[in-house]
């Protein structure tokens, strides 16, 4: 214990508080976020470890995360260019129906996921409005991975955008303009002015994004099909071996996913610690 | 090195493996040199069945062909599964809870003849079961036929007839005690109602009603597949479980049909008569039987006699006037399950 000075009783008092609020905030997490995630391992790591190898390197298994991680690789990138797009467009210029684009951007932040599937189903699915065109050139949409990808860039759309509007809202314009006033072209100005701004927020965004991709099952669900071996992505495997009664597979391919996630915030916290170290340099 | 060239050093390779993941997501289907690849969309109990019975065909077919067979299988609520057909989901075969689903397809999307229930024996079933009650061991609440389910306090788990066909042969057979115990429609009716208000869950499919009630030990009886009901006690929870046999129930008849136009379109049409033909010889017959299904052949019926209790079975084509009568008088919207549900 730090010995400090003579505190007053309001300190004393407070500083229970402190202790009492520190105590409460870790039983939170240990009871909401670590109870659960020690669960899954130990579920999934129950019989030891050969079986656990034996359910992620299922055929099926390895399917789902090849096919999962196909979806992340394709939906993030996309997202991440569509977000900033969008964010651009609403930050630095003002024109009519700006506020319509906002609202728009939150959409499918606001509708149900497994609505955000039926919508896919609705429009490229057999019976649906570009169903028949779509077969007679042989194209197929639901069912299949484009269909989930669709599903899932659509899901994911807000999280870039959503991250950058404040933050670039906040900026403002003073540095664009001084750099085009310079004589900067407008793709040099994104370039070494804007981006360099936004890189935390885009960073954090696009794991964000990834997070979700990768975890995504309502929306997915409905597009899927449920092919195992095809358009089952790790999620909807999930569910389909806890539903067969196989709990050391279904919470393998659950720590799987849960380590991705871990994983994911590993590389933010290492690429947030280089960074720093360079801008320390810099400075 | 600056933020700049790293952002897009990063953008570039993260680029780079989208356009490599585009080009390896290709899909891939029907039939490709010296093999053929089936879908088989299913309903949700069948898993273990077709896990045992695919290989068996692949190897039946090799020998007679020479063709290597795969299969992309696919489960769910049967009702669901059948509107994922129509709405683009290509199966070769569709082997589905109750011949309405099928119907369903051949009448909405066109993918198969109208008459498809006479293209294999037994009403296309090559197996079929029937709805029994799973209760906790000692039968705590003293469960042993359908008027002990809607006495005060007994909890019934029974998935959404809407979506599941398990659940709608459960109405069924509800529905078949109700008129015989009460001697009137009406009265089925009024027992149908009773018995789901005293269901606090309805899952939508047979397989999440069976894990609500064995995992999550939710309810005191559930009303299921025979064949789900012996699996759940056998297998999952030997000695935890018990099978109470009511006194009628009804005769479920699972289908499986060539979807003709997909098959056509992926040419795979003798592969798919083939396989369900299969389900028929004594072989696959067998395996039926140890997946606790009703064998549609009389000999190897006789053999697995022990498994399966004989009872008073109500048919569907006999009792109901088949199933496109069935399903709009009580599962269409505004029929008899809206009627009696809402107003629970």
């Amino acid at each position: 214990m730090k010995r400090q000075s003579p505190s007053t009783e309001s300190s004393t008092e407070s500083r229970t508080a402190q202790i009492l609020l520190i105590a409460l905030a870790l039983a939170f997490l240990a009871f909401f976020l670590m109870l659960p995630l020690i669960a899954v391992f130990s579920e999934a790591l129950k019989q030891g470890l050969a079986p656990f190898l034996d359910a992620v390197s299922n055929p099926d298994a390895l399917s789902a995360i090849r096919l999962t991680l196909i979806i992340a690789a394709i939906s993030v990138p996309l997202n991440m260019v569509f977000g900033l797009a969008a964010s651009w467009a609403i930050t630095k210029f003002s024109f009519p129906g700006k506020n319509l684009l906002l609202t728009l951007i939150d959409l499918p932040f606001s509708v149900s996921p497994v609505v955000s599937g039926l919508i896919f189903v609705l429009l490229f699915g057999a019976q649906g409005l570009l169903g028949p065109w779509l077969s007679a050139h042989g194209l197929k949409i639901i069912f299949a991975v484009p269909g989930i990808i669709l599903a899932t860039v659509f899901i994911t759309f807000p999280f870039v955008a959503r991250e950058l509007i404040p933050l670039m809202m906040e900026q403002g314009k003073d540095d664009e303009e001084a750099a085009l006033s310079l004589g900067a072209s407008g793709w040099q100005t994104f370039w070494h002015v804007t981006l360099p701004n936004i890189r935390w927020g885009l960073l954090y965004g696009v794991l964000l994004c990834n997070a979700r991709a990768m975890g995504e099952f309502g929306a997915v669900s409905v597009v899927s099909g449920h092919i195992r071996g095809e358009t089952n992505t790790m999620p909807l495997h999930v569910e389909i071996l806890y539903n067969e009664y196989d709990f050391v597979g279904a919470f393998a391919v659950a720590s799987l996913l849960a380590a991705l996630a871990l994983v994911t915030l590993v590389l933010k916290t290492v690429l947030e610690w280089r960074f720093d170290l360079h801008s320390g340099a810099r400075h | 090195m600056n933020a700049g060239t790293l952002n897009r050093r990063l953008f570039l390779s993260v680029a780079a493996a989208g356009a490599l993941a585009v080009s390896l997501a290709g899909c891939s289907g029907g039939k490709s040199g010296n093999s053929v690849e089936i879908t088989n969309v299913s309903y949700d109990p069948t898993r273990e069945l077709y896990q045992a019975v695919n290989p068996a065909f692949a190897a039946y077919w090799k020998k007679k062909t020479g063709q290597d067979v795969t299969f992309r299988m696919s489960h769910g609520g049967s009702g669901k599964q059948s509107r994922a057909v129509i709405d683009g989901l290509e199966a070769d075969v569709a082997t589905l809870a109750l011949a309405y689903d099928i119907d369903v397809i051949a009448e909405k999307a066109k993918l198969l003849p109208a008459d498809w229930q006479k293209a294999l024996p037994d009403n296309s079933s090559p197996y079929t079961s029937t709805i029994v009650f799973l209760v906790r061991k000692g039968n705590p609440k003293a469960i042993r036929d359908w008027n002990d389910l809607v006495k005060p306090g007994v909890q019934v788990i029974t998935p959404n007839p809407k979506t599941s066909g398990g659940a709608r042969w459960n109405f069924l057979a509800a529905w078949a005690y109700g008129r015989k115990a009460g001697g009137s429609d009406a009265a089925a009716e009024a027992y149908v109602k009773r018995l789901f208000a005293q269901v606090p869950v309805l899952d939508s499919g047979a397989r999440g009603a069976t894990t609500t009630f064995v995992e999550r030990g939710i309810g005191d009886v559930l009303l299921a597949w025979e064949n789900e009901a012996l699996l759940a006690e056998k297998k999952l929870g030997a000695g935890k479980f018990e099978i109470v046999v009511p006194s009628i129930s009804v005769l479920a008849e699972p289908p499986v049909a060539v979807i003709a136009n997909n098959a056509k379109k992926h040419g795979t049409e003798a592969v798919s008569k083939a396989y369900l033909e299969y389900l028929y010889t004594p072989e696959a017959q067998v395996a039926i039987a140890r997946n606790f299904y009703r064998p549609s052949d009389p000999k190897i019926a006789e053999q697995f006699a022990g498994q399966f209790p004989k009872l008073n079975l109500t048919t569907i084509d006999k009792d109901f006037g088949g199933w496109t009568k069935a399903q709009k008088t009580f599962f269409d919207d505004g029929g008899v399950f809206d009627r009696i549900y809402a107003k629970k």
